[in-house]
């Protein structure tokens, strides 16, 4: 089982007051399943994805990531964790506007160390995965917004991690970007890629094999998908 | 670290105008710092070349009473207790391991009773001196001959004359074979001499120093043996030793101005009225130090400088807060850059990193800048006001480490800020 989260509480504190946002929250996810996390807007999607992500801790409960307890984990191999482990995918793409398209792709590999022919090279392989091998040295600006997050998935990939999480992927995108997307993500979970993906849109969720619903904090699993 | 570097050059020079204002400070600072030292490394460097001399290495030892250098007038002036320097003396002094030669000479102030032909040469000097003076002040004979064994032993009446002296009192007539009467006894002039061109003029006092242009009347040099003849006695002499090397100077004056001071406690020994005289402070050789004396002209000249290094410090500092002011404002500007970076497993020590590195780079940038400003200052302060100056490579690569080292201090802060940065916080925002 590659995500394991058990009784999960997440509060925030607002001044005096502590507002429960994550309210006894379980998920077992498999290795190379694609689940879509469905739920209205400030029922606590994002917040979740933040801790399956490893950039939040909850308040209370237990998270195994890949057989291993994260939440023990410090600051510096929880960066290890996001480095290695983890493919990040978001609704506003979050691209260096100043960098190229490669640059922008190869960025996670520095953090790894890669030296600086392997990284070109793989980026390059990743651009081509995506199906941007002719827009690799584009800067952000000058890409369509479904080109943008293609070259963000390509980033998430490049590092070859066995999670791609992605909050809202298509939410600033037209159906057929939309759609375009999807069928990118469904080649990468062929490949093996367990893929979880928050989106209000039935029709994206309908992509993924299981849909699970939150709703004001808690979750409740949907027995038949995309309905 | 070199991706960072690179980055950041990319980062300044997207915002060009903003990093050079943010710059502003450490260049005016750094120039102005630049400039200072050069100015001060061009006169210490004249003071020590016309002071010590480029190589002549002389040090002059000078009888002295009660701490003063003994000018001798008339006869009846000489301080008892002083004898003319003996042959033996002059050998020990030779012997020391920091001197290559040493020479003694007569003086005389006035000069008073010396005439060419109608007109008196009332502010030449005089001086008796011995077979090795001209070589071992560094003088080179232009015309005529040098002082042979002959002139000393037949007490010869035989002149030789400085370049100034001949110039003076000959104009533009050749100075050979012409009449000089000094006390009414005539001498001839047989050679000139002067001073090797590449050689400063070698100046013994701060006072000195400061007059050396306008105390040039010229000498005339005339046979130690042929002193008694106008001054009816031997007189005592001061000494010129010719260092090994300039770091031998002081070694070597102290040394022979000691071997010299043995021989008036000779002296004292022997005379009963010089005993008394020769008490207290009295008299004594002292070798005129002036390696010493060149360094009390670059502190007085350092002194005010170094004032203005303060302030110019403070230009520094100012400089120093823009910087933090500006990194302040970026990391706020790249809230989410910093966020995303996290999310995709980049180190709190990565982001520090960055942002110290952007910071350094960006005053080192200005370091350099202003150095090269400040060299060009120190040019035009050199053509302007005529201040020597001579830029310092040492204190070039110092003000940019210094300048690198001012981003790094006050980048600290908004680096820290940044790594510190909560990666959700910072993705919420857009
Ligand atoms: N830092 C915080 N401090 C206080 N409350 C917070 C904080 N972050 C999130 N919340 C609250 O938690 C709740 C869930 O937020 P979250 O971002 O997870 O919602 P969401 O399901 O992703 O919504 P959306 O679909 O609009 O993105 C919201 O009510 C929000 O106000
Ligand atoms: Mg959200």
């Amino acid at each position: 089982m590659i995500l394991r989260l058990d009784h999960i509480y997440k509060d925030y504190i607002q001044g005096k007051m502590t507002v429960p946002v994550l309210k006894d929250v379980s998920l077992h996810v498999e290795e190379g399943e694609y689940v879509a996390i469905m739920g209205p807007s400030g029922s606590g999607k994002s917040t979740l994805m933040n801790i399956i992500g490893c950039l939040d801790k909850p308040t209370s409960g237990e998270y195994e990531l890949d057989g291993k307890n994260v939440l023990s984990l410090n600051d510096k191999a929880m960066a290890a964790v996001r480095l290695q482990r983890i493919g990040f995918v978001f609704q506003n793409f979050q691209l260096l506007s100043r960098q190229s398209a490669l640059e922008n792709v190869a960025l996670p590999l520095v953090y790894a160390g890669v030296r600086k022919r392997v990284r070109r090279q793989r980026a390059r392989e990743a651009l081509e995965k995506v199906g941007l091998e002719d827009r690799v040295n584009f800067k952000p600006t000058q890409l369509s917004g479904g080109q943008k997050q293609r070259v963000a998935i390509a980033r998430a990939i490049v590092n070859k991690p066995k999670i791609l999480l992605a909050d809202e992927p298509t939410g600033a995108l037209d159906s057929k970007s939309s759609r375009q997307l999807m069928e990118l993500f469904q080649k990468l979970n062929d490949e093996g890629v367990t893929i979880v993906m928050i989106t209000h849109d039935p029709g994206i969720a309908g992509y993924a094999k299981r849909v699970v619903d939150i709703f004001d904090g808690e979750i409740s699993e949907r027995t038949s998908p995309a309905g | 670290m070199l991706e960072n570097v690179r980055l950041s050059f990319q980062g300044i020079w997207s915002h060009k105008m903003r990093s050079f204002l943010t710059m502003l400070g450490i260049i005016i600072g750094i120039a102005s710092i630049i400039a200072i030292v050069s100015t001060i490394k061009g006169t210490n460097d004249q003071i020590k070349q016309s002071l010590i001399g480029a190589g002549s290495n002389r040090v002059d030892i000078l009888m002295t009473e009660n701490g003063n250098p003994v000018y001798i007038w008339s006869a009846s002036e000489i301080p008892s207790g002083f004898r003319k320097v003996s042959d033996e003396t002059k050998q020990k002094i030779l012997d020391l391991d920091s001197v290559e030669s040493v020479t003694c000479y007569n003086e005389r102030t006035n000069s008073g009773g010396t005439f060419y032909q109608n007109s008196a040469l009332s502010d030449a000097k005089l001086r008796g001196v011995d077979e090795n003076y001209f070589k071992t002040c560094g003088l080179i004979l232009q015309t005529g001959r040098n002082f042979v064994e002959e002139d000393f032993k037949e007490f010869h009446k035989v002149l030789i004359v400085d370049d100034v002296a001949a110039n003076n009192m000959f104009g533009k007539e050749n100075p050979l074979g012409k009449i000089v009467e000094i006390s009414q006894v005539p001498f001839t002039v047989v050679g000139v001499v002067a001073e090797k061109p590449s050689q400063a003029p070698a100046i013994s006092t701060i006072s000195q120093y400061y007059n050396y242009t306008s105390d040039s009347s010229g000498v005339l040099y005339l046979t130690e043996a042929a002193w008694p003849i106008i001054y009816s006695y031997d007189e005592p002499e001061n000494v010129i030793v010719k260092a090994v090397s300039t770091d031998d100077m002081e070694k070597a004056g102290e040394d022979a101005a000691k071997i010299l001071n043995a021989t008036i406690t000779a002296s004292d020994v022997s005379s009963e009225e010089t005993v008394e005289s020769g008490s207290g402070s009295g008299i004594k050789y002292k070798a005129n130090n002036v390696a010493e004396q060149a360094r009390k002209l670059q502190d007085l000249s350092a002194a005010t400088n170094n004032q203005l290094i303060w302030i110019a410090s403070i230009s520094l500092l100012v400089g120093g807060i823009g910087v933090m002011n500006i990194m302040l404002v970026s990391v706020t500007e790249r809230t989410s850059e910093i966020g995303l970076k996290k999310a995709i497993g980049a180190r709190k020590s990565t982001i520090l990193g960055q942002f110290l590195t952007e910071a350094a780079v960006l005053t080192s940038m200005g370091g350099i800048i202003g150095v090269a400003t400040g060299i060009g200052m120190a040019r035009v302060i050199n053509k302007v006001s005529g201040v020597a100056v001579a830029v310092s490579i040492p204190a070039a690569a110092v003000a940019v480490l210094f300048s690198m080292l001012i981003g790094i201090i006050f980048g600290f802060l908004p680096s820290v800020q940044a790594a510190n940065l909560d990666p959700i916080e910072a993705l919420r925002r857009e």
